[in-house]
Order: structure tokens, then C-alpha cells, then sequence
């Protein structure tokens, strides 16, 4: 009989205050704690990518080769790729997701905590794997974050089978990190919080999960594939044995186009709630953003090859793919549209969560442009694997998600630590990144349509000072992200005490019933939502 | 730091100054029909983005500008419109329709490589290319020809660096010409700008284009995908001559082919000298086996084995010979019988038997390779 009081008791203590030190991070189930490893996992990764991005620009700054060897080259364009895609922007989401998702529909905690924490903890295991295969003999993966076969089969170094291991890992986590959303979000809305009155957050990630449920099984299949290849002698990718390696390319980009809304969708939502909070007036089309976030959904499924036209499909297949490709623009022109009419006639303010969604709401159109350019196949024939669409991704992934991941870090700072951050470093941070970013990513338009290829350690003579100027705004944007570091420790340690609503414009239970520090669980008690 | 300034005075001038630097920053015409209608449609695609980017942005500062809070706007309450979203779902759907029509069209044009005046085989491996004229009896094989010490800065760079070949793909103008595309190891992917042709080279699969070269030129491209450590190092360069030029060029192909074939029998009667062994046989290397064996033989751990010390250049003979002129199939060793002559590969096997201390000591004779071919 005894055990059942401390059963409780136990029970009553996790609920007030969290156990104190390292063991409190290891063993936590709090979707707070969890939603904090996570962004702080993430930062750490985007410093680590992006510190092999500043080698890359260091050695396309000249032409000729200067620091590395092309093989290193190759090491870290592809260790880039896929920490910046596995490790910072995938993560980041998760950790808003679970950070917002409890506060925002008026539940205590995820559905499934302990999942929850397991999913977090072997993200760091995955990416000490890949990290360390760069310091094996023959050195880490060199083919590419897109590891087309057989480069990354029978031409690959043997530590194909660490990074093999550690997308495995990451795709675990990720599928146990979209199960949970997707339990929390069916079966945790407080009472009246019907489907069509969460907040866009909520709604795009759960189409985020189903989207990461559907394709992380098809990545784990493919790596699983390229494993036998190499080192247990199937021919999925080899002619020799019946195999066909353009078949490598379709289940690639099943899962990586979807893959590309999957670190987009959130953004929509994030975009949702920071542009009417500081316009001071209502989304526009609430209902048609919802649509429009599950057309895109559905359609990024039937357009996997437009990555692949220079591959030698049939002409129907790359009409197809073309004609759906294109469909794509008229989902996410609705939400720029209903964005732009949101603005309208309100009564703008432009605190730095709401630059971030500015510049977002630009430079990802301006991504959408170019992509919209990507899909007309017969120009995409120059396009493809050039510098372009360096561009292209660059502004969709780093001024679009990204941007849209540090608008809502400072949209919801003070609700996470109950203090403010220091505003004029924040305008400081925008504007560095802003200038550094388009110094970063534009030129490489030009790159591409005068004819440079990616992926390359070394160029013609004739692109060296368009290169020049593209590695001075990467190591511009490199070191701007120190102030966003900066930003976060100064407010978690010595901000001003925030008010439990410090956006005028801000809707969402977080803000109305939640004091400014938001506590350990949020509502232990559901809210009524009318 | 003047660099830096020159950049910075770059930057501040207008886009024709970068031109000038021989840097196109928009896509080029190119010198094919194709080329044009694929240029025609991205201005065309460009300018409708760019029309569509004035109104959203307008739309957006205007709000950013008038509708701010500092200049006393109230905040309206409207919130959803059917009306307008169909509006904006539709009108986009239409102006869809208006790139698809001539993206279609230029398409289906670019896809027909029927009825060919000429057929050319195009492989790629690691790291080079190989062209086969079907209708003559014509193959080689096709390198960068800028030097190591052009990439690492030891020489000053020359004007085409890293844009040329020693032997360009020779076409005559006016002549539709098509391509059929493969490769003997990675997926490599052969591209000319100016022809609007791209296509990637699949290992074990043939992928067909074709063009029309209006315009006599030497145009160069590279290797689009990435195909392994000297991805950036495999430029595509092709000369398109007059159609006389052409068949006069051929012909010289042809009987300078015939002479090498007569050279290499009569070689087998002769004996090289150490020296001359050597120096051939250096230069060989350098240019065909360095870029993985490494110029010093040691090779890059873990991936391209040494040379120096290493059992088969140090072991029997004719096992050393195998491996040159066979490959190993499934690594990236190629076989190099069809791509050296019989002399660079005994010169080149005498190299590996005697350089960075492997003191062997072993001569191999061009008729030595000859008997290994000839056993198969
Ligand atoms: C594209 C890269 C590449 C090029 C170019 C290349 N090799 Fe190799 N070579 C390899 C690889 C990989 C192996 C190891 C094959 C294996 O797994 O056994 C190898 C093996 C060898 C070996 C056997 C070494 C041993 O100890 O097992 C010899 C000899 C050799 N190559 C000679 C040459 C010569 C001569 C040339 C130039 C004519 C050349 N290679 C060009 C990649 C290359
Ligand atoms: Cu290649």
C-alpha cells in the first residue's frame, strides 16, 4: 500500500521543480527540457556545418587549389549537406515543436515522453558517428549529402558504413520525434480546440510529421541499399548485375523532395504567427493557408524527378514532373498572397521576429522564382548542377528556414526564459545577417548561368571575382551568427523581466494564459478554448 | 587588402565591367537553334518572375510603409475574402499555362534526335573523356590539359585554365550531330553550354542527345555531376569546323592513326635504354595515374593504394603489367591496354618498378606488354 504514496509523491515532485544537474538533462522528460537540447543541439551542429562551409569559401575564394585537397573538398560539401539538413534545421523544428506544440493547444506536456527523450538523446551518437568517419583511413563520405550510387557504393571509401549507420539513427529519431507530434497533437487539444482553430504552427507540423513518416522509412531503405551494395555484394545500382543506378536517384528524391518541405512546412507556420502579431490584425485565410499547406504536402510527392532531368527519362515523365512541379507555385503563392494581405491596413510594427519574417517573406520568394525556373525542364538543362541552384536551395533553406527558425527563437525568447533580449543587438544580428546573406547567396546566380559547375574545389579563371565576393559574404554570415549567440546568453542570463504578453498583436494560449516564464508543464489542468 | 579594394570598386561598378572579365552573368544565347529557344524561354520565365516580384513586393512595402504603427495606422479587421483567394489561385494557374505551352514545345524539339548526319559515342571515367566517331574509324581519349603546377600555383595560370583539353572533340557545323552517352565507372554528365546540352553519362546505360552547331568556335564545358575527386578537373572542349575543314581533319586522324599502328609494330623489334624508359614513362604517369597514385607513388590512404613499396610493383612482372593493362574490375583501377600504346605502358610500368626507391631494376619492352595482350 505504501508504494502507491510514494508513487505519488515521487509523482508530485517531478511535477514542481526538475531534479538539478546533468542527470536532470539525461533523463528528462519535459518537452521543455527536450525542446531546449534540441535547439541548443541544433546551433551547435548549424556552428559546426557551417564551419565547414567557411572551408569551402576559403578555398573557392582563389582559384587554383590553396588549403585543401579536392577529395577533402568533396569531405566537407557533403558533411555540410548533412549536418546542416539532419543536424540544424531538422532538430530546430523539433525543438519548437516541442517547446510550442503542449503550450500552444493547451496540453501539459508530449504524449509521449519517454520517447521523446529517447529520440533527442541518440541524435548526438548519430552525428559522432558521422563526425568521425571524416578521421578514418580513406577519409569520411566525399559523394555528396545526395550520395548518388555507385560514387557512394563501389567507388566509395569503407566509411560509407558509419555514415550509412548514422542516417539510420537520425532517421529514427526523426520518425519517433513525428509519431509524437502527431499523438500529441490528436489526442492532447484542450476542450474546444477544434482542428480548425489550432494555430498554423500546430497544423504544418502535424503535415510535417506525416510527411517525415512517409519518407524516412524510404532513406533508411536507400541507405540500407547502398550498404549491401558495397559490402555484401547486391546490385541494386550496378549494371554489372542487373542493377540500375538511376533507380538509386528515384528513391533518393522520393524521400528528398518531400524531404524539402519537411524543413519548409514549420516556417509557413512559424511566418503564420509572427506577421499578425506585429501587422496587429488577423491572419488572412486562415482556412486557405491550412489547404494550401496540405496541397503542398500531397504535391511534393509527385514531383521526386525534377531533380533528375538530365537523367534520360522518357519526354512524358519530364512533362509530367515538369507540369506538376510547376502546380507547386500555386499553393505557395497563396500563402505569400495571404501574408502580403495580412499586412494590409494593419498597424506594423518591426520588433526583430517580424524583420526575420520579412526578409523571409522576400528572399523565400525570390527561392520560389528561381525554383519555378528549375521546373521548366528544358531550361533546366542549363541549370542543373551549377551554382544556381546552389542558389536556389541556399535561399529557400538558409534565408527561408533558417530565418524563419531564428524569428521565432526571438518571437518566443521571452516565453522561454520570462525575460527580454536586448533588441538593438537583435536589429544588429538582422542586419548583418540580411546584407551578409544576400552577398552570400545572389552572386552564385550569376555563378551558375555563366557556367560554373558545384561541387567543384577549383574554377576557370573567368568566375574568380564573382567567388571572391561570395566567400567575403560567407564569412560575413559566418561570424554574424556569433551575435545571435551572443543575443541568447545575454537574455537568458541578465534580460529584463518580460510581461506575460510582450507582442501587442500576439494571439495563442502561450500568450494569453501562461504567465511570462512559461512553467515546468504547462497546463496541468486543460483550458477552456471557446 | 587591394584585392579587397578591387573587389570592393568592382562591386560598385556596373555588371558590364565583371563581362569584361570574360564572365557571362546570364545564361548564354549559345550558337544551336536549341540554345536560342532555351535562352528565349528564361528570359521570358526571368521577366514574368520579375513582373510577378514588382507587385507582391510592391504590395508588401507599400503596406510596410503606409500601414505602420509609428505613423498612427489603425488596424483593419478584414480577415478572409473568398472571392480574393479564388482570385489569387486562379490568375497564377493561368500565367502557369502561359510558361508551360513554349516549355513544352522547346521540349519536345530538344527530345528528337532522330534522323542524325552523325553519331558520336561520348564516355566518361574517372576523370576524362572518351569520343567514338561511328561513322569513322575514329576514337580517343580526351584530358585536361592544364598542369599540376598550374592548380597549385607554382606556374601562372593560362587563359583557358581548367577549360582545356589536349584532344578536343572535333564537329563540323550545319550537321545534326548526336550523342550517345555512357560511362565506364561513376555518373559523370557531359555539358556544353553553348549547345544547351546536358546529359549525364551512366555507367552500364546509353543516354542519346544530339545538336547543330550553326557557328564554326571552340566551346567548352565540364563534367556537371559529381563524379569523385577530379569532378572539377574534366572539361568538355569541342571544335566545330566547316564541313571541308572537317573531312580534311578527319583524314589526318586517320593516317596519323595508321602510322601509330605501324610505329607500335615496329617497336616490338626494338629495345628502349633505361633513360629513355624513364622519362616517358614519368610523363605517362604523371598525366594518366598521378591524379589517384599520387605524383610521389604514396598514393591517399584508404582510397588509391601506393605505389611505392607496393608488392605488385615490387612482385613479378607480368602480374604488374596485368593490372595496368586489364584494371581490376569494380575498383577504380581502369584498364589502361586500350587507352595507352604498347610503349607508354611498358615505359610507364618501368617508371613504377624503379621510381621512389622501388629499385628493381626491371626493363619492360613494349614487346613484353605485346605477349601479356597477346596470351588473352
Ligand atoms: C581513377 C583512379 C586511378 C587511376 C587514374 C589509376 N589507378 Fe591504379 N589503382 C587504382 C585503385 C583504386 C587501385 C586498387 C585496386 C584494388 O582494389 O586492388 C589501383 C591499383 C593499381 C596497381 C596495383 C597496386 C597494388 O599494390 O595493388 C597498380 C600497379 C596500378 N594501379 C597502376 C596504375 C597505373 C600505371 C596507372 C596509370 C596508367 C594507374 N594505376 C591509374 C586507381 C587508379
Ligand atoms: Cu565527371
Amino acid at each position: 500500500m505504501s508504494s502507491i504514496s510514494d508513487v505519488q509523491i515521487d509523482h508530485d515532485d517531478h511535477h514542481h521543480a526538475p531534479p538539478k544537474g546533468l542527470m536532470r538533462w539525461v533523463l528528462t522528460t519535459n518537452h521543455k527540457d527536450i525542446g531546449s537540447m534540441y535547439l541548443w543541439f541544433s546551433f551547435a551542429m548549424f556552428l559546426t556545418g557551417g564551419a565547414m562551409a567557411m572551408v569551402i569559401r576559403a578555398e573557392l575564394f582563389q582559384p587554383g587549389l590553396q588549403f585543401v585537397e579536392p577529395n577533402f573538398f568533396n569531405q566537407m560539401t557533403t558533411v555540410h549537406g548533412l549536418i546542416m539538413v539532419f543536424g540544424a534545421v531538422m532538430p530546430a523544428f523539433t525543438g519548437l515543436a516541442n517547446w510550442l506544440i503542449p503550450m500552444m493547444i493547451g496540453a501539459p506536456d508530449m504524449a509521449l515522453p519517454r520517447m521523446n527523450n529517447w529520440s533527442f538523446w541518440i541524435l548526438p551518437f548519430a552525428f559522432a558517428i558521422l563526425l568521425a568517419s571524416l578521421f578514418m583511413e580513406g577519409g569520411g563520405p566525399n559523394f555528396g549529402w545526395t550520395f548518388y550510387a555507385p560514387l557512394s557504393t563501389t567507388y566509395a571509401p569503407d566509411s560509407v558504413a558509419l555514415f550509412v549507420f548514422s542516417v539510420h539513427i537520425m532517421g529514427i529519431s526523426s520518425i519517433m520525434g513525428a509519431i509524437n507530434v502527431i499523438v500529441t497533437i490528436m489526442n492532447m487539444r484542450a476542450p474546444g480546440m477544434t482542428y480548425m482553430k489550432l494555430p498554423l504552427f500546430v497544423w504544418t507540423w502535424l503535415i510535417t510529421a506525416f510527411l517525415l513518416i512517409a519518407v524516412m522509412p524510404v532513406l533508411a531503405g536507400v541507405v540500407t541499399m547502398v550498404l549491401t551494395d558495397k559490402f555484401f555484394g547486391t546490385s541494386f545500382f550496378d549494371a554489372a548485375g542487373g542493377g540500375d543506378p538511376v533507380l538509386f536517384q528515384h528513391i533518393f528524391w522520393f524521400f528528398g523532395h518531400p524531404e524539402v518541405y519537411i524543413m519548409i512546412l514549420p516556417s509557413f507556420g512559424i511566418i503564420s504567427a509572427i506577421v499578425p502579431a506585429f501587422s496587429r490584425k488577423k491572419l488572412f485565410g486562415y482556412a486557405s493557408m491550412v489547404y494550401a499547406t496540405a496541397s503542398i504536402a500531397g504535391l511534393s510527392f509527385i514531383v521526386w524527378a525534377h531533380h533528375m532531368f538530365t537523367t534520360g527519362m522518357p519526354v512524358q515523365a519530364e512533362l509530367f514532373f515538369m507540369y506538376c512541379t510547376m502546380l507547386i507555385s500555386v499553393p505557395t503563392g497563396v500563402k505569400v498572397f495571404n501574408w502580403v494581405a495580412t499586412m494590409w491596413r494593419g498597424a506594423i510594427s518591426f520588433e526583430t521576429p517580424m524583420l526575420f519574417a520579412l526578409a523571409f517573406i522576400v528572399l523565400f520568394t525570390i527561392g520560389g522564382f528561381s525554383g519555378l525556373m528549375l521546373a521548366i525542364t528544358p531550361v533546366d538543362f542549363q541549370y542543373h548542377d551549377t551554382y544556381f541552384v546552389v542558389a536556389h536551395f541556399h535561399y529557400v533553406l538558409v534565408s527561408g528556414a533558417i530565418f524563419s527558425i531564428m524569428a521565432a527563437c526571438y518571437f518566443w525568447l521571452p516565453k522561454w526564459t520570462g525575460k527580454m533580449y536586448d533588441e538593438g543587438l537583435a536589429k544588429l544580428h538582422f542586419w548583418c545577417s540580411l546584407i551578409s546573406v544576400n552577398v552570400l547567396f545572389f552572386p552564385m546566380h550569376f555563378l551558375g548561368l555563366g557556367g560554373m559547375p558545384r561541387r567543384i574545389p577549383d574554377y576557370a579563371l573567368q568566375f574568380a571575382d564573382v567567388n571572391a565576393i561570395v566567400s567575403l559574404g560567407g564569412f560575413a554570415f559566418g561570424l554574424s551568427q556569433l551575435i545571435f549567440l551572443a543575443v541568447v546568453i545575454k537574455c537568458i542570463r541578465s534580460g529584463e523581466p518580460a510581461t506575460a504578453k510582450p507582442w501587442e498583436g500576439a494571439e495563442g494560449l502561450e500568450w494569453d494564459l501562461l504567465p511570462a516564464k512559461a512553467p515546468y508543464h504547462s497546463f496541468s489542468t486543460p483550458p477552456e478554448v471557446k | 587588402m587591394t584585392r579587397c579594394i578591387q573587389l570592393l570598386l568592382l562591386l560598385a561598378s556596373s555588371p558590364a565591367a565583371f563581362a569584361e572579365g570574360g564572365m557571362s552573368y546570364n545564361l548564354r544565347p549559345g550558337v544551336t537553334a536549341i540554345s536560342q529557344q532555351v535562352y528565349g524561354l528564361h528570359m521570358t520565365i526571368f521577366y514574368i518572375c520579375c513582373a510577378i516580384g514588382v507587385v507582391v513586393f510592391g504590395a508588401m512595402f507599400w503596406a510596410i510603409i503606409h500601414h505602420r504603427k509609428s505613423k498612427g495606422a489603425k488596424p483593419a479587421s478584414f480577415h478572409e475574402s473568398t472571392k480574393v483567394e479564388i482570385v489569387w489561385t486562379v490568375i497564377p494557374f493561368l500565367i502557369l499555362i502561359g510558361m508551360a505551352i513554349p516549355a513544352t514545345k522547346t521540349l519536345l524539339a530538344m527530345e528528337d534526335p532522330s534522323n542524325a548526319d552523325l553519331t558520336v559515342q561520348v564516355t566518361g571515367s574517372q576523370w576524362k573523356w572518351h569520343y567514338k566517331y561511328f561513322d569513322y574509324e575514329l576514337e580517343y581519349y580526351s584530358l585536361l590539359a592544364s598542369d599540376q603546377d598550374e592548380i597549385t600555383g607554382k606556374r601562372a595560370k593560362r587563359e583557358n585554365y581548367l577549360l582545356e583539353v589536349d584532344r578536343p572533340l572535333v564537329l563540323p557545323v550545319g550537321k545534326k550531330v548526336r550523342f550517345l552517352m555512357t560511362s565506364e565507372d561513376v555518373i559523370h554528365s557531359w555539358w556544353v553550354p553553348d549547345f544547351a546540352v546536358k546529359k549525364d553519362a551512366n555507367p552500364g546505360f546509353i543516354n542519346e542527345a544530339w545538336t547543330i552547331i550553326d557557328e564554326p568556335g571552340i566551346y567548352r564545358g565540364q563534367c556537371a555531376e559529381l563524379c569523385g575527386k577530379d569532378h572539377g578537373f574534366m572539361p568538355v572542349v569541342v571544335i566545330a569546323k566547316e564541313q571541308d575543314e572537317f573531312d580534311q581533319w578527319i583524314a589526318e586522324q586517320q593516317q596519323a592513326y595508321q602510322q601509330a599502328k605501324q610505329e607500335e609494330q615496329a617497336l616490338l623489334a626494338m629495345t628502349m635504354d633505361e633513360a629513355e624508359l624513364m622519362s616517358v614513362g614519368e610523363q605517362v604517369y604523371d598525366k594518366h595515374c598521378a591524379a589517384c597514385h599520387q605524383a610521389n607513388g604514396e598514393g591517399l590512404p584508404g582510397v588509391f593504394p601506393a605505389l611505392k613499396d607496393s608488392p605488385i610493383a615490387l612482385g613479378d612482372v607480368d602480374a604488374h603489367i596485368d593490372i595496368i593493362v586489364n584494371g581490376k574490375a569494380g575498383t577504380a583501377m581502369q584498364a589502361f591496354g586500350k587507352q595507352l600504346t604498347l610503349k607508354e605502358i611498358a615505359a610507364v610500368t618501368t617508371y613504377e618498378r624503379n621510381a621512389w626507391g622501388n629499385d628493381t631494376g626491371d626493363l619492360v619492352q613494349a614487346k613484353d606488354v605485346a605477349a601479356l595482350k597477346g596470351q588473352e
